[in-house]
């Protein structure tokens, strides 16, 4: 039964006309108040993946639930219809399940607000926010563990709850939900700070609406819908053909041992309406790598890939979903089904944008990057320390930009919006270790006209006994390149210890032990070429050696050579330039460095790790029984 | 006799302003600035000045200069070639920058990184380690440090920056750093992480000391060179340079941290709206300079405007102290534009510049301006004159004003009023940003007008704001060299000293701070600044341990050490709360520790103005017909010079003088005070 909502006054809203200016103001102000909420988070916030990565996400909605000011769409219209109970003024709920919420949220670490927003009685807005909080209980510390195979081994789970009810706060729910969590006092701040962002926005609507009038912010809201819906209308006319184009790309590895997991999607246009097939993506996993992929979110994500070149100052809503049509069959890796684990699903995500670009990109050559850093690979340390406190280190890494038709991909930078790194003066003075380098992996950026980003190397070096975990992908598959661009360099972990060996581990794993003086190399991986490494101008190579970005072998794929003097040796580059040309294979639109066959049967002997074996589908999947539903 | 004078050097005029220090009697002269040779337009304005008041130059026993030399060396990337010395491992710290990508989802599709300011090719790693808490973990390696500092000797480094991991510990192995650059390459000028700026963040400090080395031998040297001008004409004097917060400078002191003269120009703006505020009997201001491209707006709270420990320029921020002055990118040349895709109308940040500038400057700009919206709705009339010299376009303006009104299938009007709204639905933004977000409330504020567009949007985002009443000081073409002549010195030392209460005590923090106190005071001391002629401030950064932001609490020094750091604790809460909404139950954490010493203030009174009844009819040059709150009306036009205190103009109104024009609304009525600031407000209701 979809939940009932209570007011004290049920006069209907008008829809009035909005002149185009009250509309643009009305605009402006709801985007003004949305950084607000940003702001006043980032502020406040303990988990340093809120603070310092931005990992969180706000959002004004209408009457409706649909998103009139947010990044990645809304759920509440999801949440509505599903919640079983009455509404009210002063109510705030509280969920960090994504099977209960349509997958508003991925994984147990995302903790969703939603905030229904009361005038004079009325209800006239919801606001949301979620924020990735450090840990949430479970087997390991971070609570995303890379072997576990359901939901319960992934910390806490708290369903749609009413964590304020008529504006009182719930403590014995939070106490439950507290007592699960290892650092409960930084989950409590980041509660509030949610809170607080929320109760915010919500006196901006407030205002907004004393300010023009309720009836006119009302119509405001369903007028913004319609214009983004009117614009994208005409995109997807001009941008999207009728015939099928198909992309595919891969997730390395399920931590189990298992992969590579296909994710494959189809597009085509049906008059005004776009479908997405994801018919022939992979199977859900038996581990964690599993991505909940909200409908939704994946409109937005395309959405906004399409419009950010014709209006980038557009306040980018929900109005145009009835456009596009997602078809996820349930049970895939893009659908799993309760209990699948999903604490790991960050791969499978950054995927997806892989899968957007490849789609869009294949018609307008032009406009495609490459394969970047489509992924925020963790790591965690956590132990006690010599005075017997506990300390949990959780940081994201960050990787190359691809090659791009505007140009290079930074190097060591992140495709996610405003994420940073953390301080290493900061990470030493709070915590047992020191980083011994940061610095970019030369040569892992792809070489094209375009050269992609480099990777990064960080040198963890451990002072305290601890264990680590470490969550990354791309060490089998590389980030592609396009247009002749080659691939970009793929992630590697080395472990040197103290008596000098040396272990290359998995790129997901939990619990390896480590002693002081033990160095971990955290290295991920570089943003694929854009467009024939030959054209690149030959100064701009010996640029990129002088500053170590490229080394003297490394500029020998751009068909340079160097001198000692690190001048350009013309007449030898010429000589090699030519001959590559003449030997190489015709160009292709994608490198994907070679099929999945070839890339296993390379596998040891380029990575020092086993390929992974056949991913097997869990049992109960087909039999159709899962535990814990209901 | 003694005189003083406030010099600003901006990009087209340079502005003088002669104080008697005796009378207060004051003389105003405009003339070019002369980017060539910037002293030039400075000593033709002093001579100029000079004349005008009868007086010899010699009469003049300090100059206070706001000057964007350092500003521009960033802006237009003509700084120094700058060497960088890092700890081995990190020696792509201003390559990597923090990893930050502006924008949206997807916003990395079109962002293009510029070149670090210290380029990786003049980038060497010294081998060396000190821990988190300042002890040595690897000694520096000084024969590898020579031979790498040679290599970059040969490559013609004209500038150095010493920036290893920890610094902000401890400073000895950058000093002993300096000075075995000093032996191997003599000459070039070395800037320390752990002098400039020694807290915690290696990127931060990095790019801060960097930009330090940068901007130096060019700031330096025009330093330099008017010293030896002045000394010629003026024969004895005292020069200082305006700092980005709002403070003086020694002239010793800006040759060698310039990194805080980065935000020298609009913090002259703000020091003298304070000025002429304060005079009129107004504490607490929301400040609204208003020019071509930009609009910059700053809170100021008692008479004291709020600073940040942050500068921006560019897309090079570094962690100098600044006044909080926030900028938008809307200003008279913003062009509107309606999106085929949306129709939506967006205004800005794209800007007509000075060149080709508004439609109506009939300098070949062809697209609409917030400067052709107000020609279009006649609050810029014809009679303006736009600084003596441009004619306006009406006929140009509207044309262009059309091709939004066609777009959006509005009538002309009615499209450059939805132009000026929406621009000053921007500015009203960015004065949100310093009021309302920060826990203001802007009703308890008084908004002052300046720059060349402020005083024609003022009464509109006075009542947005409701902030009341809105100041346009007399001459607010030249409020900065006010602000340059009536602040004061000031000095800061700052250092990261990161505990948890409990882990630290009132007596270590006091000790501390004390220290930073005679550090500060020693570039007052030099300038010869008694110590009973300076004020200490002490400031704490503090959060809730696992936080990431500081709130800044200010303390006393005298008797911190009864008990201080608690009373600074409930002070934080306190603030967190104002700001937030809560207040947390954790440890509190110290993180760093400042004192900021300031000479005497000025006693510098403005000159009154000539009183008179309360009709200003002759005043009146003119009627002009505009359009305002969607209706035809009559304003009458009035020349600022022939105005009287006491004067009530009623709106719709407007004020025209040299280098601005002012807009009064219907509804709101503009009295001249005692001092010529005409104060707006609206009917009392």
């Amino acid at each position: 039964m979809p939940a009932t909502i209570q007011q004290t006054n049920t006069t209907p809203f008008q829809r009035v006309t909005v002149d185009p200016v009250t509309l643009d103001i009305i605009e402006n102000a709801l985007r003004n108040a949305r950084f607000e909420m940003d702001a006043v988070l980032f502020r406040t916030a303990m988990s340093p993946g809120i603070r310092e990565q931005h990992d969180e996400f706000p959002m004004i909605a209408n009457l409706d639930g649909k998103m009139v000011v947010g990044q990645f769409g809304s759920f509440i219209h999801g949440f509505l219809q599903a919640y079983d109970g009455e509404i009210e003024e002063g109510d705030v709920f509280l969920t960090s399940d994504p099977y209960s919420c349509d997958a508003a949220i991925s994984h147990g670490n995302d903790w969703l607000v939603l905030m229904p927003i009361y005038k004079d009685g009325r209800m006239i807005s919801w606001v949301a926010m979620f924020g990735h909080v450090t840990d949430v209980g479970g087997k390991v510390p971070g609570s995303l563990p890379t072997d576990a195979r359901q939901i319960f081994e992934e910390g806490v789970i708290i369903p749609p709850v009413k964590i304020y009810k008529r504006g009182v706060l719930q403590e014995d729910i939070l106490d439950l939900i507290l007592r699960n969590c290892r650092l409960p006092q930084w989950n409590r701040s980041d509660l509030n700070a949610i809170l607080a962002a929320c109760r915010l926005a919500g006196r901006r609507t407030i205002e907004l609406a004393e300010r023009f009038g309720d009836d006119v912010y009302y119509s405001a809201l369903e007028e913004l819908l319609d214009r983004n819906r009117r614009a994208m209308r005409e995109l997807i006319r001009t941008m999207i053909p009728e015939e099928k184009r198909t992309f595919e790309d891969y997730v390395c590895d399920d931590g189990l041992g298992m992969g590579p997991y296909k994710l494959h999607c189809a597009m085509w246009r049906e008059g005004d309406k776009v479908i997405f097939d994801f018919a022939e993506t992979d199977p859900q996993s038996i581990g964690s790598i599993n991505f909940y992929l909200s409908e939704a979110m994946f409109k937005m994500f395309c959405g906004v890939f399409m419009i950010m070149v014709f209006d980038p100052q557009i306040l980018f809503n929900d109005g145009f979903y009835d456009l596009m049509e997602v078809r996820i069959p349930r049970g895939s890796l893009l659908k799993p089904r309760r209990p699948g684990a999903l604490s790991c699903r960050t791969h499978t995500l950054g995927r997806v944008f892989d899968i957007i670009s490849g789609l869009f990109g294949q018609g307008a050559p032009d406009l495609l990057c490459a394969a970047g850093f489509s992924d925020s690979p963790h790591f965690m340390y956590s132990g006690y320390d010599k005075n017997g406190e506990w300390y949990q280190l959780y940081q994201i890494g960050f990787g190359g930009i691809p090659g791009r038709p505007m140009g290079d991909g930074p190097d060591g930078h992140s495709l996610w919006p405003s994420f940073t790194n953390v301080p290493n003066e900061f990470l030493e003075s709070y915590f047992p270790l020191r980083i011994d380098t940061y610095e970019t992996v030369t040569d892992s950026g792809g070489p094209g006209l375009h050269r992609g980003g480099n990777g990064i190397s960080i040198g963890y070096r451990f002072l305290e006994p601890g264990e680590i975990s470490i969550h990354d992908d791309r060490w089998l598959t590389y980030p592609w390149g396009v247009n002749g661009g080659l691939p970009g360099g793929r992630s590697t972990k080395l472990l040197v210890r103290t008596d000098g060996s040396r272990e290359y581990l998995p790129s997901k794993c939990d619990r390896i032990m480590v002693e002081e003086g033990d160095i971990l190399y955290f290295n991920t991986w570089g943003g694929g070429g854009w467009g024939d490494p030959l054209q690149r101008d030959a100064d701009l190579v010996a640029a990129d050696v002088a500053r170590g970005l490229v080394s003297v072998e490394g500029a020998k794929r751009y068909g340079v050579v160097m001198n000692g003097d690190g001048t350009v040796d013309q007449a030898a580059t010429t000589a090699l330039r030519e001959k590559i040309a003449a030997e190489r294979p015709a160009l292709q639109l994608f490198d994907f460095g070679g099929s999945i066959e070839e890339l296993k049967a390379r596998c040891k002997a380029e990575t020092m790790l086993d390929p992974p074996a056949e991913p097997q589908i869990p049992r109960w999947l087909s039999s159709g029984q899962s535990a814990g539903v209901g | 006799m003694v005189f003083r004078v406030g010099v600003d050097v901006g990009g087209t005029f340079t502005d003088l302003l002669l104080i008697d220090e005796d009378s207060g009697a004051r003389h105003i002269a405009k003339v070019p600035s002369t980017p060539a040779d910037l002293s030039a337009g400075v000593l033709q304005g002093l001579e100029k000045v000079c004349r005008q008041a009868d007086i010899a130059p010699r009469a003049i026993g300090q100059v206070m200069h706001g000057t964007t030399v350092a500003t521009n060396a960033i802006l237009t990337g003509s700084g120094a070639r700058v060497g960088l010395v890092t700890t081995q491992g990190y020696g792509q710290v201003l390559q990597v920058a923090r990893s930050f990508v502006p924008g949206g989802l997807g916003a990395w599709v079109i962002y293009n990184k510029s070149a670090p300011l210290a380029p990786l090719e003049l980038t060497i790693e010294a081998k060396e380690r000190l821990s988190a808490r300042g002890d040595v973990v690897e000694p520096l390696d000084e024969d590898d440090l020579r031979a790498k500092l040679r290599q970059l000797r040969a490559r013609g480094v004209e500038a150095l920056t010493v920036s290893l991991v920890n610094a902000y510990a401890d400073g000895r192995h950058e000093r002993r750093v300096q000075a075995i650059a000093e032996e191997e390459m003599p000459g070039v000028p070395v800037s320390l992480s752990s002098a400039v700026i020694p807290e915690m963040q290696e990127y931060e400090r990095t790019i801060t000391t960097v930009a330090n080395s940068y901007v130096r031998p060019v700031v330096a040297g025009y330093v330099t060179a008017l010293q030896g001008d002045l000394r010629d004409r003026l024969g004895d004097h005292n020069l200082h340079l305006l700092r980005s917060d709002g403070g003086l400078a020694s002239a010793e002191a800006a040759r060698a941290t310039p990194v805080n003269l980065l935000m020298s120009g609009p913090a002259g703006g703000v020091a003298g709206a304070i000025w002429i505020a304060q005079q009129a009997g107004y504490q607490n201001l929301l400040t609204f300079d208003m020019g071509g491209t930009s609009t910059d707006v700053c809170l100021v709270q008692d008479g004291r405007a709020r600073t940040r420990r942050e500068t921006t320029v560019g897309d090079v921020t570094v962690r100098a102290s600044s006044l909080d002055v926030r900028t938008v990118g809307a200003g008279g040349g913003s062009i509107a534009h309606v999106p085929e895709l949306t129709k939506a109308l967006r205004v800005g940040p794209q800007s007509a510049g000075a060149d080709p500038g508004p439609a109506a400057y009939n300098k070949g700009g062809t697209s609409p301006t917030v400067t052709d919206a107000n020609v279009v709705l006649g609050y810029l009339p014809a009679s303006a004159r736009l600084g003596g010299e441009l004619a306006i376009d009406r006929e140009k303006a509207a044309t262009a004003v059309q091709t939004v009104a066609d777009a959006l299938d509005l009538s002309l009007e009615r499209a450059a009023a939805g132009i000026i709204d929406i621009v000053n639905e921007n500015m009203f933004g960015a004065l949100r940003l310093v009021s309302v977000e920060q826990g203001y409330d802007p009703r308890d504020f008084a908004l002052v007008a300046f720059g060349g567009a402020g005083p024609m949007h003022a009464n509109a985002l006075g009542r947005l704001m409701n902030s009341w009443p809105v100041i346009i000081p007399p001459g607010p073409g030249v409020l900065c060299a006010y602000g340059d002549a009536t602040t004061r010195l000031r000095n800061e030392a700052s250092r990261t000293f990161i505990r948890r209460f409990p882990e630290t005590g009132s007596a270590e923090v006091g000790a501390i701070l004390k220290e930073l106190q005679e550090t500060a005071a020693a570039a007052l001391d030099a300038e010869g600044v008694p110590r009973s002629d300076q004020t200490t401030t002490c400031q704490i950064d503090l959060r809730y341990h696992g936080q990431g932001l500081l709130l800044t609490v200010d303390v006393a020094l005298d008797g911190f050490t009864t008990g201080g750091l608690e009373a600074a604790g409930d002070q934080f809460d306190q603030m967190h709360t104002q700001l937030f909404t809560f207040a947390l139950d954790a440890d509190k954490e110290v993180v760093n520790l400042r004192a900021v010493v300031h000479g005497q203030a000025t006693t510098l009174a403005a000159e009154p103005l000539e009183a008179s009844g309360s009709d200003p009819a002759a005043a009146a040059i003119g009627t002009q017909a505009i359009y305002v709150d969607q209706e035809p009306r009559q304003a009458t036009i009035y020349d600022r010079v022939a105005l009287r205190a006491g004067h009530r103009i009623s709106g719709p109104a407007i004020v025209t003088e040299m280098d601005a024009t002012s807009l009064i609304l219907p509804g709101h009525t503009g009295e001249i005070d005692a001092l010529g600031n005409i104060l707006i407000r609206p009917h009392t209701s």
